[in-house]
């Protein structure tokens, strides 16, 4: 053996040993990222997962005309604003007549929806045949009902401290042990919009805004983007100092905190240009701004990850300098690009800060129709949610955020899907 | 590639002008009112043809700056306010335009002091509260101010508990904060004579006296989410929170409400004055939008219907503390004959 190999010898454990090391803390680092991952996923998946479901209650109904002041020749006008509340009030002291107290009839009142009256409304409207005749239907379950049945309040506390009182578990048992009392899944969170009510609310007000807002956001953003960076990279002057001042201020941009963005859409687009609050179309044009330098600088390192000798192949065969970059580097570069728009995308879907200055955070229980009707989007609906004082506010909170990150995880797949596709080896 | 930014702005003045025809309520102001006034709209939306009237929560203050800004239709046509109306922001609106404003209470809100019922009910005083939170109190030699030197409750009064103070409370943006500040700090202050003297003498020391909140992590800025409060007051039993009254009404079997000044905190005290830390809520109607957008008529006639802010109404259910029926009655008549607000 010669001297250097026993040098090579001597620090070769060592050597071996720092390698372990690092390999263990690197293991160690995604051992507690996954941690905390499998505990916030297991806390709002275990939260999240009842609101899946809804308690639905079945009454036996009379659609009484002589209550409701309706004749078989009502107009459509009479038949939308007459009282039905009256109609289920009744229905229900019919199938409690021992309960006589007056808090304790209000109480009752309270074991179905308020949207019980407008379901039997909508259907005496559609079919006024229904007038004077008995039937049973099954309606939303008040939140309170819901809870308990999800095992949520605990009925060996003392009434005092329970919302349920002892006379309302009573009609619970009854209605359970005449199986009228059914959870089933909950339909009403895909189809309605924001509700102050837990059992009418839903999100897909808030999800057609972000789709609609996400919309303007790329249609803007995307093609600015890209020609932004196409032309900062292969067209500018080389060692021009305003070439040169326009990316330094790209770059910082990228770090302006979003709530700025927001200040700037509520002077320039809403006061000067009066572009309406609270709907998609301000929302995408604020959040566009916000994504531009993001996908910029991403679109402008693909680009310069295409190899020069491309370029030069291109030029030598005599493509101008225009047909070289269209038809050869910024689709040698589109996967780069895609993962920048991706990522700049997932980012706006995800943002708040600057909808709070152009009145993205508000109530609306309308869902939006088009980019000019007032709208919310996913992450203020769950902030929303998660601020509202009703107990079963909580599991729909968790539940909007399993749907907000089933959303970011499609837009990722497809981000993935379209890398594959799009890209060369060589 | 020029002309993409003149194509952006063509398009956004093409949109301005389809704005200004607008077929919903547009609604500000106060968060401590948005609960109630979410309520109606969707009522309203439900019960009538017209669309469900728009509600942003933007807080007091700036609810009364987007309200007073003009008399346009894009300006909002309604705000919430967890207090009056102050005398400043009215002059704003006269000057911007807005002539005409309606105005209308919708009933009190309480202000919990709570803990969790895992610990003892607390009875305060609101000279307790004071001296446990305020910034300075008063010290050992007559007519001095220190800075606040108690940290457990037993300092503070010795009847209470020896536990540490630690209040979870709102940041000073939230309206919570201010009425707590109003009410429980300055009601308490102002049992010191000399502090009491300061208001004619000297009213900016008064006001700081008084309002400000100490900062050495006594009381703890919890952030406008009560929820989070009452979650971290179930975690600490030892930490008292203040929040809304329809918070502990929503947790009765987490939270419990402390007695102040010999009144327990229920509907019925909140209702006759008694329990001393309340406030009432207001919303005010620009009358020049009556006719112009679609059903503010229609909405003010909902609110002020007793099935919604009567002693049975569906606000009562939502944590509302009515009012008196006559008071009801005037703001009832203000609201359909559309008298308007004079200060």
């Amino acid at each position: 053996m010669n001297k250097s190999t026993q040098i090579v010898e001597a620090g070769l454990k060592k050597r071996y040993a720092r390698e372990k090391r690092f390999r263990m803390f690197g293991l160690i680092s995604i051992l507690i990222s996954l941690a905390f991952l499998v505990v916030l996923l297991t806390d709002i998946i275990s939260k999240g997962y009842p609101a899946f479901q809804q308690t639905y209650i079945k009454v036996d109904v009379t659609i009484d005309s002589k209550t409701l002041g309706l004749t078989a020749d009502s107009t459509e006008d009479e038949l939308y604003t007459a009282s039905y509340s009256r109609i289920i009030r009744d229905s229900l002291r019919a199938k409690f007549p021992e309960v006589t107290d007056r808090k304790q009839r209000r109480a009752l009142t309270n074991l179905v929806s308020k949207s019980a009256a407008y379901d039997i409304r909508d259907k005496v409207i559609a079919n006024p045949s229904i007038l004077d005749t008995t039937a049973s239907y099954w309606f939303l379950a008040k939140d309170d009902v819901d809870v308990f049945m999800k095992g949520n309040i605990d009925r060996d506390l003392p009434e005092d401290d329970r919302r349920v009182k002892d006379y309302q578990l009573g009609w619970i048992d009854q209605l359970v042990a005449e199986n009228r009392l059914e959870k089933r899944f909950n339909t009403v969170l895909f189809t309605e919009a924001d509700s102050r009510e837990p059992e009418q609310a839903g999100i897909r007000g808030a999800l057609m805004g972000s789709l609609f807002t996400m919309l303007i956001t790329m249609f803007l953003a995307v093609p600015i983007g890209v020609a932004s960076a196409t032309y900062l990279e292969e067209f500018a002057p080389q060692n021009n100092k305003w070439v040169d001042m326009i990316e330094i201020n790209i770059n910082n941009l990228a770090a302006v905190p979003s709530i700025v963005f927001g200040l700037l859409g509520l002077a320039v687009y809403i006061n000067f240009f009066g572009v309406p609050r609270s709907t998609p179309l301000i929302g995408g044009l604020v959040l566009a701004l916000m994504t531009l330098p993001t996908i910029i600088i991403a679109s402008r390192a693909a680009i310069k990850a295409v190899p020069p000798s491309m370029r030069e192949a291109a030029l030598g065969l005599g493509a101008s300098k225009v047909q070289t970059v269209f038809q050869h580097v910024l689709p040698t570069a589109m996967p780069g690009i895609l993962t920048g728009t991706i990522i700049g995308m997932a980012q706006a879907l995800g943002e708040t800060a600057p909808l709070l200055m152009i009145g993205m955070i508000a109530f609306v229980s309308d869902v939006p129709q088009g980019i000019l009707d007032p709208s919310t989007v996913m992450p203020v609906q769950i902030y929303l949610w998660s601020d509202s004082p009703e107990r079963a506010f909580t599991e729909r909170t968790s539940a909007a955020i399993m749907v907000l990150l089933a959303f970011l995880i499609t837009m990722n797949l497809i981000a993935i899907m379209l890398r594959k596709r799009f890209e060369q080896r060589w | 590639m020029k002309k993409l930014p003149l194509i952006i702005a063509a398009g956004l003045v093409a949109t301005a002008s389809a704005a200004s025809a607008r077929d919903y309520i547009e609604v500000v102001g106060s968060s401590t009112v948005y609960p109630f006034t979410t309520v109606v709209a969707e009522t309203f939306g439900n019960k009538t043809k017209f669309k469900t009237p728009k509600i942003e929560s933007t807080g007091t203050g700036g609810g009364a700056k987007l309200f007073c800004a003009g008399a346009g239709i894009d300006t909002p046509d309604i705000t919430n306010a967890s207090r009056r109306m102050k005398k400043s922001e009215f002059d704003t609106c006269q000057k911007n335009g807005v002539k005409d404003i309606i105005e209308v209470q919708v009933g009190f809100d309480g202000i919990a002091f709570a803990n969790s019922k895992k610990a003892p009910q607390m009875t305060l005083t609101r000279k307790d509260i004071y001296l446990a939170l305020a910034k300075t109190v008063p010290g050992k030699n007559p007519g001095e101010l220190v800075l606040n030197p108690y940290t457990t409750w037993k300092d503070v009064n010795p009847s209470l508990p020896a536990t540490k103070i630690e209040v979870l409370g709102p940041p000073p943006t939230s309206g919570t904060r201010d009425a707590f500040a109003e009410l429980a700090l300055e009601g308490g202050c102002k049992t010191f004579d000399f502090i009491a003297d300061f208001k004619k003498s000297d009213s900016a020391l008064y006001k700081a006296t008084c309002h400000e909140v100490r900062e050495d992590g006594a009381f703890i800025e919890a952030g406008e989410n009560d929820n989070l409060i009452v979650q971290k007051l179930e975690a600490n039993p030892n930490a008292l929170g203040v929040f809304g009254f329809s918070f502990l009404d929503q947790n009765s079997d987490k939270v419990q409400g402390s007695i102040i000044d010999g009144a327990s905190l229920t509907f019925d005290t909140i209702a006759d004055g008694s329990y001393p830390v309340s406030r009432p809520l207001y919303f005010y109607v620009k009358s020049a939008h009556i006719g112009k957008v679609p059903g503010i008529k229609e909405f003010l006639a909902e609110f002020v219907s007793e099935d919604s802010f009567g002693d049975d109404g569906y606000l009562v259910e939502k944590g509302l503390i009515p009012l008196s029926e006559e008071k009801r009655a005037g703001f009832r008549e203000d609201a359909t004959k559309m008298t308007s607000l004079s200060m």
